[in-house]
C-alpha cells in the first residue's frame, strides 16, 4: 500500500509541489492512521500532510482526483492479479502473451485491466515525461501484451483468402483496435499525473531564456505567469529582515533604560541597530518601437513586486516624458500598457528631452536611496543626448543602472549615445531574456541589504 | 520508542467523530478538515500550522481544544523582536540582586571562618546554584508547556509576525519538544502539547517550519455551518432571522469589498439584532447596523447601494443555502 503512495508524491513533485522525505514519512503514517477506505478523509489527509501552501493545495487537490481516480482501477485489479499469483502458477498463464486474443474475446473487464496494468508497469509507462511520448509507450505496452501473436494470427487469417478468414481478420483488426485504445488511455493518464509537470517545467525554463523580443501573442500568458512567479521569488527573498545588528556599537540610552530595574547593573546590553533603507526605484523607459516590448516585461514584473518596493516611480518617453505610475496603479496591466504605448509611444526619440523633462518635473525624487534604472538602447535620433544632465541625476542617486535590450556588439555603432552614458552608469547590461531581467532586479534589491 | 508511546494523554481524542462531538460540546462547530488535523496532529505529534481570513476561527480552536481536554491552555503571541527570553525561560535577575543584597551579610558567617580566598571560593562555590534554581527561573510559555504533566495546548499566535530568527528557535523546541536550561537541565515534556500555530501571511514562513507542520486552511464557513456557529454562539436567536442573517453575510461575502466580514463579525452582528429585537431581516435595520459587519467606509458604501436586493434575496431564501463556500 505505501507503494501507492510514494507514486502519489513522485507524481506531486514532478508538479512543483516540493514534499520532503519526512513528509513523506508522515504521510505513510498517516495513511496508517486513517486508512484508505475514506476517499474525501484521504484527501483531507494527505492535503494537511503535503500540500503547505494555497498553490500547492491546488495542485494537491488536481492531482488527488486524477491519481486516484485511476487508482480505483487497479487496485481492485492488482489485488485480483496478486490472488491468482498466489492460487496456482497456472492462473499466471492466462495473462501471457499467447492468450491475448482469448482475453480480448472474454470481456472480463477486470482481468483486462490487470493485464493492461501489468504491460503499463512492464512497460515502465509511468517514466513519461513529455506528450509526444504517448504514442510510443502505448506501443510498447501493446507489444508487452503480446500484439506480435494478434499480428501474426492476422496476417495468418488474411492469407487464407476465405469468407470465414475475412470475418476473423475483421474481428482481430477490431479488437487490436480496442486494445490501442485502452493502452493509449493508460499512457495518457500516467502523462496526466507524472509529466505534466516536467513539460511545463521544461516549457517555462526554455520561455525564460528566450528573448523577449522574439515572443508572440501566444506566449504572452504563460509568460505572465511566469513573470509572477519571478516576482514572488524576489519579493520572499528581499522582504525579509529590516533591522541588522551592528554589534560593538552599544546603545547606552536603550541600555541604561533597560536595566534600571536591576539598579543600574548592565545585566542586558542592547546594541545599536542599523535600519535598512528601504529600496525606492525611479525608472525611466524608452517605450520606442524596439525597445517597448522589453519595457512590458520590466514594468510588469517590478509592479509586481508593489510590495517589497513601495516606493516605485515609473516614466515613460520616447519624445516627451510621462509619469506613468496612475496608468499602472488604477488600471490592469494590459490595459495600462496600452494607454502607456498610447501616450508615449508616437514621439521621435529623444533622450535629451526625457532628461530635461526628468529635471524639470521630478527631480525631486532622486536622492541618495534612489537606485535610478533606465531602460532603452540609447538610440537618440543625432539629437543632443544631454549627458550633463544624465551626469547630474547619476551623482545624486545612490546607484544608475542602465539595462540596454541591444547587444554589446551594437553599442555605439549609428545613433546609439550609450557609450557616452556609460561612464556615469555604475552598471550597463545587456538585457535580452527574463532571466536577464530577474537578474538585474535582484542586484538593485540586493544593494539595500 | 515513537511508536509505542505515539499515543500518550488526551485520552478523549479516540477519532475523528470523538473530535468532532467534543469541539461541538464547548460550542466550536468543526468541519471534517479541522478534526481530522486535530487527529493527526495527536497522532503524529506533529505542530498544525492554521491559515486563513482573520476572525474564521482560528485561535478558538486552540481555546476550544484546552476546554474540552480540559488541559491549561499557554498562549505564545508573536511579534517582531519576539526572543528566547520572551518565549522560553527567563531569570528573575531583579530577585537574584535582592536576595545578594539581603543575603550579604549571611555570607560573612558562610565564609568568615575560611582563611585564604581560595578557600572562601570553594566555600563559596557549595552554594553555586543557590541563585541559578526553580526558585529564580521565570517560566514563559513554552517552557510551562513542557512542564504540563497531563499536556497542554499550547497556542503560538501569529507567528508570521515574528523573526526568522525566532522561526528557527522555534523548529528546534517543537521538534523533539524538550528545553535546556544549562544551569538546570533537561526538561522534556511528560506528554508533549497540542500545538498549534497560527499565519495571516503577513510574511511568507520559512520553508523548514512549514515542512515540519501539518498544514489547514481555514475559510469562510458555508452557510450550514455559519448558522450552526452563530446559534451555539448567540442565545435565543429565532431561526427565521438566522437563516435571514446567515444568508445576508454570505451574499455579502461574494461582492468585491476590501475585508470581508468574519464569523466574527456575523456573531457580532447577530448579537446586534437580538438587542435591536429584530425579528426578521429588514432594510432599516440593516442600514443602521451595516458597520458592525463592515470596518472600512468604501466597503459600507459599496454595499449600502445593494441592500434592498440583498435584503430581498436573504428574506425569500435565494440565498442559496446548498451554495459551496468560499473556499
Amino acid at each position: 500500500m505505501d507503494r501507492q503512495i510514494t507514486s502519489f508524491i513522485r507524481a506531486l513533485r514532478s508538479s512543483d509541489v516540493r514534499v520532503s522525505t519526512g513528509e513523506a514519512l508522515d504521510a505513510v503514517r498517516a495513511v496508517a492512521m486513517v486508512g484508505y477506505a475514506d476517499r474525501a478523509l484521504l484527501k483531507d489527509t494527505l492535503g494537511c500532510v503535503l500540500a503547505k501552501s494555497p498553490d500547492e493545495k491546488v495542485t494537491f487537490d488536481e492531482l488527488f482526483d486524477v491519481y486516484f481516480s485511476r487508482k480505483d482501477t487497479t487496485t481492485e485489479s492488482a489485488g485480483a492479479s496478486e490472488q491468482s499469483q498466489e492460487e496456482s502458477s497456472g492462473a499466471t498463464a492466462k495473462n501471457t502473451p499467447q492468450n491475448l486474443v482469448e482475453l480480448m474475446e472474454s470481456g472480463d473487464e477486470t482481468a483486462i485491466a490487470t493485464a493492461i496494468e501489468k504491460a503499463a508497469s512492464a512497460a515502465e509507462v509511468d517514466d513519461i515525461r513529455f506528450s509526444t511520448q504517448v504514442a510510443y509507450y502505448a506501443q510498447q505496452m501493446v507489444k508487452q501484451m503480446g500484439g506480435e501473436s494478434l499480428q501474426a494470427r492476422l496476417l495468418d487469417a488474411l492469407s487464407q483468402h476465405t469468407d470465414e478468414g475475412e470475418a476473423e481478420a475483421e474481428r482481430l483488426i477490431e479488437m487490436r483496435r480496442d486494445l490501442t485504445m485502452r493502452a493509449r488511455e493508460r499512457t495518457q493518464r500516467a502523462f496526466d499525473v507524472f509529466g505534466k509537470g516536467e513539460t511545463r517545467q521544461f516549457r517555462e525554463d526554455y520561455a525564460a531564456s528566450k528573448r523577449l523580443s522574439a515572443l508572440d501573442r501566444s506566449d504572452m500568458e504563460r509568460m505572465k505567469v511566469l513573470v509572477a512567479k519571478i516576482a514572488k521569488r524576489l519579493a520572499v527573498k528581499h522582504s525579509r529582515r529590516r533591522k541588522k545588528k551592528s554589534r560593538g556599537q552599544l546603545d547606552v540610552r536603550r541600555t541604561m533604560r533597560a536595566n534600571a530595574g536591576m539598579d543600574g547593573v548592565p545585566f542586558n546590553v542592547i546594541w545599536r541597530q542599523k535600519k535598512r533603507e528601504r529600496p525606492k526605484i525611479v525608472v525611466v523607459c524608452d517605450v520606442s518601437g524596439s525597445v517597448a516590448q522589453y519595457v512590458r516585461f520590466l514594468l510588469l514584473l517590478l509592479w509586481s513586486m508593489k510590495d517589497v518596493v513601495p516606493d516605485l516611480h515609473a516614466f515613460a518617453f520616447s519624445g516627451r516624458l510621462y509619469d506613468v505610475d496612475e496608468y499602472l496603479e488604477d488600471k490592469p496591466f494590459e490595459e495600462a500598457m496600452a494607454e502607456i504605448m498610447r501616450v508615449a509611444g508616437l514621439g521621435s526619440t529623444s533622450y535629451g528631452q526625457a532628461w530635461s523633462d526628468l529635471k524639470v518635473d521630478h527631480e525631486q525624487l532622486i536622492d541618495r536611496r534612489t537606485t535610478l534604472m533606465v531602460m532603452g538602447d540609447g538610440r537618440s535620433n543625432y539629437g543632443d543626448p544631454r549627458t550633463d544632465l544624465f551626469r547630474d541625476f547619476a551623482s545624486r542617486a545612490k546607484r544608475t543602472i542602465w539595462l540596454n535590450p541591444e547587444g554589446p556588439g551594437l553599442w555605439g555603432t549609428g545613433d546609439s549615445e550609450i557609450l557616452r552614458y556609460r561612464p556615469y552608469c555604475n552598471q550597463m547590461s545587456h538585457v535580452a531574456t527574463l532571466k536577464d531581467l530577474e537578474r538585474a532586479v535582484d542586484d538593485v534589491l540586493s544593494a539595500y541589504n | 520508542m515513537m511508536s509505542n508511546d505515539l499515543i500518550t494523554g488526551y485520552e478523549p481524542m479516540t477519532s475523528i467523530e470523538a473530535i468532532t462531538a467534543g469541539l461541538e460540546s464547548v460550542g466550536y462547530i468543526s468541519t471534517r478538515p479541522i478534526s481530522t488535523s486535530v487527529f493527526l496532529a495527536h497522532g503524529l505529534r506533529k505542530p498544525i500550522l492554521i491559515e486563513g481570513p482573520a476572525g474564521v476561527g482560528k485561535t478558538d480552536l486552540a481555546a476550544s481544544l484546552s476546554r474540552w481536554l480540559d488541559v491549561p491552555l499557554l498562549r505564545l503571541q508573536c511579534y517582531e523582536g519576539l526572543d528566547e527570553g520572551k518565549a522560553l525561560y527567563e531569570w528573575k535577575y531583579g530577585k537574584q540582586l535582592l536576595y545578594t543584597q539581603i543575603l550579604k551579610e549571611k555570607l560573612n558567617d558562610v565564609i568568615g571562618d575560611a582563611q585564604t580566598l581560595e578557600a572562601s571560593l570553594s566555600e563559596l562555590g557549595t552554594f553555586e546554584d543557590l541563585f541559578f534554581s526553580e526558585q529564580f527561573l521565570e517560566a514563559r510559555p513554552l517552557l510551562t508547556a513542557m512542564r504540563q504533566s497531563a499536556g497542554s495546548v499550547l497556542l503560538v499566535d501569529e507567528i508570521d509576525k515574528s523573526d526568522e530568527e525566532f522561526e528557527a528557535f522555534l523548529l528546534e523546541v517543537l521538534s523533539d519538544y524538550q528545553v535546556t536550561v544549562p544551569e538546570i537541565g533537561t526538561i522534556r515534556a511528560n506528554v508533549p502539547p497540542i500545538v498549534i500555530l497560527t499565519s495571516n501571511n503577513v510574511r511568507e514562513l520559512g520553508d523548514a517550519l512549514k515542512r515540519r507542520c501539518l498544514h489547514l486552511h481555514i475559510g469562510f464557513p458555508d452557510h450550514k455551518r455559519e448558522q450552526r456557529i452563530v446559534q451555539a454562539r448567540v442565545e435565543g436567536i429565532s431561526e427565521t432571522l438566522l437563516d435571514q442573517m446567515v444568508g445576508f453575510v454570505q451574499s455579502i461575502r461574494e461582492l468585491d469589498i476590501k475585508k470581508r466580514p468574519s464569523i466574527a463579525e456575523t456573531v457580532d452582528w447577530a448579537k446586534t439584532l437580538l438587542l435591536l429585537h429584530a425579528n426578521t431581516l429588514d432594510e432599516t435595520f440593516v442600514r443602521d447596523t451595516l458597520n458592525v459587519l463592515l470596518k472600512h467606509e468604501s466597503d459600507i458604501a459599496a454595499v449600502t447601494t445593494d441592500i434592498p436586493k440583498l435584503v430581498r434575496q436573504a428574506v425569500s431564501g435565494q440565498s442559496a443555502s446548498g451554495r459551496p463556500s468560499s473556499y
